[in-house]
């Protein structure tokens, strides 16, 4: 699953980024990498853009960028 | 250069009490409380001006740590040194000595907002590279404590190099004599230990380093490697000699192995950030505080989003309804003071130059005062209390309908004060197209320069009556501003169709956490908006409204004067008393009403007044119209000298005045489809040579701001003409 169809109240891990858009580097250089811990905090009307909450950081982007981030729930194994 | 080096040690010896004897730098994440820090560390002992070439404002100040005084240099806010805007740019360079005319600085006082740790010692780790000798204000600390976030000093500052760390509150000023005293010992210490974290990178870069002159700094050649093509990797590049770039694209090859580099860089910065996060910080599950259930809830969509609407329907509500007793207070007050001056000077040119001219002029565009501070009060809270930022985040899907992104809603917003800072705002986007199609839709936003002409004018043409729950006046001030932000979008929808057209904008940004705005950082600010209109109405406004009260005085007509002595030595003859007086004043009036027409301005006026008269515009309107290009509140100062000249009595207002115009055979001038005409006519025309320049250096060309005045121009001679043919 994908950054861009997290559930609220779940805590997820970033698994691996697909970084060939130079947004999507930029968005890592913010902090979205591999290893960093995400949560869904909100979305505007119409659910885009999203908003994370990122080791207590607020972060957003849209969905079309959100994709790019494979995710995991942090409890999960593997 | 050898005689600075001279300088410079000779400075070193005296060691002056007065000159700043180093010069640091003060860099940090946008939103760490960095200005705020900066403000308490100077005073008022700053200054403002520009970096070389753009408008980006460069803050100086002078902190004083003991017995020396510091330089201290506040840059524009940065997530790291791979520059992504304009602004963090300007901060790398800086950071560097690349900048033209600075120094390298002599030390960095790095900014580390406690709550958002991640982030920032990202950039603490790429500060600490530079060589260069490192101290830390770790702010927000009661913030941190009231998240449950609890922070192990020794253990941070060990793991940062040996730098010192100074927890602070920049609001209350908690932890300042520490910081001070460690600042003052900053400039000669040593530089930290590098933490390695990417042991690949640093080889490369010393396998180089060795090639290159000691100046190139090692941060340098690894950004040279990192960053790619740029100003810095031809630098480093040709100083390799002539197979640098195949060197650093040999090196580049080994060090990132085929990925993006940037990317490459953020995983192993991040894991090293992690590693420092795991082991310094604590964090304790806090409830959550009434004000953050606030805050989530208003961050739900259909919520978040009704809520900017009432914010900004408050806003404009306030405007008026706050500014209007004191507004009344200043306009008595200019037309006491008029009429004070009047019966105490002979009548003549000195006492028209100042009731007619000066008073008139610039008191009435002084009354303003009041809504324009209201408005900026509004915008610098929203935008201090981090809700601008959210705005941005609500309104990114109905700025993509119109190809923009929902950063450009700070600019726009911002517009409604000044255009001027609106389009300085634009530097946060990072693309140029983007960038240009925000500055050509930001002048439309009805600004407070506007509001004047339009208060003006509904007040005296638009009936005090209510349309169902809404007041009709208000009603129309909402519709001039609802018809600027439609031109403004359709405009920036037009450009990317046609000239901007290219890649749809994209939209990442860190929302800042709701924060009480610093009452302090707020009024310094205020208090610079109101200088900078007070500063125009006293030189810019006053000299248009002698230029405009000379050329309606001169030339004094014989003919006219000798005429109307002729005419009161015959009434006086035929009549007496009360009647009498009001004779003579009919007299004077028709009198100063013939000399105004036979002026200079008369003249010009009636010149030009073939071009306006299809829009249903006499003389009068078209000169001040005119008058108004370079700055369009002096519209104002204009009508009032015009009309000040030639009417029976002080007493009556501006507005009054403007009803009882009329046209020689007798019909209004100002009837409701001219008036209409010329309030949309000053919703769409660029007059103001504040926002041509300001477009000018940050497009960098003079393209765009012709355009943009030409455009603006003609569509508010179109709307005006159309609303005065079909209305009457």
């Amino acid at each position: 699953m994908t950054l861009a169809s997290l559930e609220r109240g779940i805590r997820y891990v970033i698994a691996s980024v697909d970084c060939a858009d130079p947004v999507v580097q930029r968005l890592m250089v913010l902090g979205l990498v591999e290893g960093a811990e995400v949560e869904l905090a909100s979305s505007a009307i119409g659910g885009d853009p999203l908003e994370f909450r990122m080791f207590g950081n607020a972060i957003s982007l849209r969905r079309e960028h959100a994709r790019y981030f494979t995710v995991r729930p942090v409890d999960s194994i593997g | 250069m050898a005689k600075s080096s001279v300088i410079g040690v000779a400075v070193d010896q005296i060691k002056t009490r007065q000159h700043p004897s180093a010069s640091i730098v003060v860099v940090g994440n946008p939103n760490s409380g960095k200005s705020t820090l900066f403000n308490r560390l100077t005073g008022l002992r700053q200054k403002t001006g520009n970096y070389p070439g753009v408008t980006v404002e460069r803050h100086v100040g002078v902190a004083r740590a003991g017995d020396i005084s510091l330089e201290l240099v506040d840059l524009p806010g940065t997530f790291a040194l791979s520059a992504h805007s304009l602004e963090e740019r300007i901060a790398v360079d800086v950071i560097l000595g690349r900048m033209p005319g600075m120094a390298r600085p002599a030390g960095i006082l790095v900014v580390l907002d406690a709550t958002h740790l991640y982030q920032g010692l990202y950039l603490t780790q790429q500060l600490l590279e530079l060589g260069l000798p490192v101290l830390i204000a770790l702010t927000m600390t009661d913030a941190a404590e009231a998240e449950g976030i609890r922070i192990d000093l020794p253990a941070l500052e060990q793991r940062l190099g040996g730098v010192t760390v100074c927890p602070v509150v920049a609001t209350t000023g908690r932890g300042l004599d520490r910081l001070r005293e460690a600042l003052g010992r900053l400039a000669g210490a040593a530089a930290p230990d590098v933490p390695e974290f990417w042991p690949a990178l640093s080889a490369a870069a010393g396998e180089l380093a060795r090639d290159l002159p000691d100046a190139v700094t090692r941060t340098e050649i690894e950004r040279a490697l990192v960053d790619g093509p740029g100003e810095l990797e031809t630098h480093v590049a040709g100083l390799l000699g002539a197979d640098g770039h195949r060197r650093l694209d040999e090196l580049r090859a080994r060090v990132f192995r085929g990925r993006p580099s940037l990317a490459e860089e953020a995983r192993h910065r991040y894991t090293w950030v992690r590693e420092v996060m795991d082991e310094v910080v604590q964090r304790a599950p806090v409830l959550m505080s009434w004000s953050s259930r606030i805050i989530a809830w208003l961050n739900r969509p259909v919520p978040g989003t009704i809520g900017l609407f009432v914010v900004m329907a408050v806003v404009f509500q306030a405007v008026f309804a706050w500014a209007t007793p004191m507004m009344d207070a200043i306009d008595a007050g200019a037309r006491a003071l008029g009429s004070l001056i009047g019966a105490a000077l002979p009548e003549g040119m000195l006492a028209s130059l100042l009731v007619d001219g000066i008073i008139a002029g610039v008191g009435s565009v002084v009354v303003f005062l009041p809504q324009i501070l209201i408005l900026f009060l509004f915008i610098i809270v929203l935008e201090d209390s981090g809700y601008l930022a959210r705005a941005a985040y609500l309104m990114d899907r109905a700025m993509r309908s119109v190809g923009l992104s929902g950063q450009s809603i700070i600019p726009m917003i911002s517009s409604f004060a000044c255009a001027v800072p609106g389009i300085m705002a634009t530097r946060v986007i990072p693309n140029r197209r983007d960038r240009i199609a925000t500055i050509l839709a930001a002048p439309f936003m009805t600004c407070s320069a506007r509001l004047p002409v339009y208060a003006l004018l509904i007040a005296a043409f638009v009936p005090q009556q209510t349309a169902g729950f809404f007041n009709l006046q208000g009603l129309v001030l909402f519709g001039l501003y609802m018809l600027g932000i439609a031109a403004g979008l359709l405009t920036a929808l037009l450009l990317r169709r046609t000239a901007l057209h290219g890649p749809k904008p994209t939209f990442a940004l860190m929302l800042p956490e709701f924060r009480k705005p610093n009452l302090r950082t707020v009024l310094i600010q205020l208090w610079g908006r109101a200088r900078v209109f007070l500063y125009r109405a006293g030189t810019v406004i006053f000299s248009v409204a002698v230029i405009i009260w000379a050329l309606a005085y001169f030339p004094q007509s014989e003919e006219v004067a000798g005429e109307l002595a002729a005419q009161r030595d015959r009434a006086a003859v035929t009549l007496s008393g009360e009647a009498l007086d009001l004779a003579v004043q009919r007299l004077e009036n028709e009198a100063a009403a013939a000399q105004l027409e036979q002026s200079a301005l008369g003249r010009a006026g009636k010149f030009i007044e073939p071009l306006f008269r299809p829009l249903g515009w006499d003389w009068k309107i078209s000169s001040a119209v005119i008058a108004g290009f370079p700055a369009r509140e002096v519209v104002i100062a204009v009508l009032g000298t015009v009309y000040a000249v030639g009417d029976e009595a002080d007493e009556a207002t501006l507005s009054s005045r403007l009803r009882n115009a009329k046209w020689p055979d007798g019909r209004p001038v100002f009837t409701l489809p001219m008036v209409i005409g010329l309030l949309i006519f000053y919703a769409f025309c660029l007059q103001c040579v504040a926002t041509l320049a300001v477009m000018r250096r940050e497009t960098n060309s003079l393209r765009w701001p012709l355009f943009a005045w030409a455009y603006m121009t003609t569509l508010g001679y179109l709307g005006a003409l159309a609303a005065y043919q079909l209305g009457s």
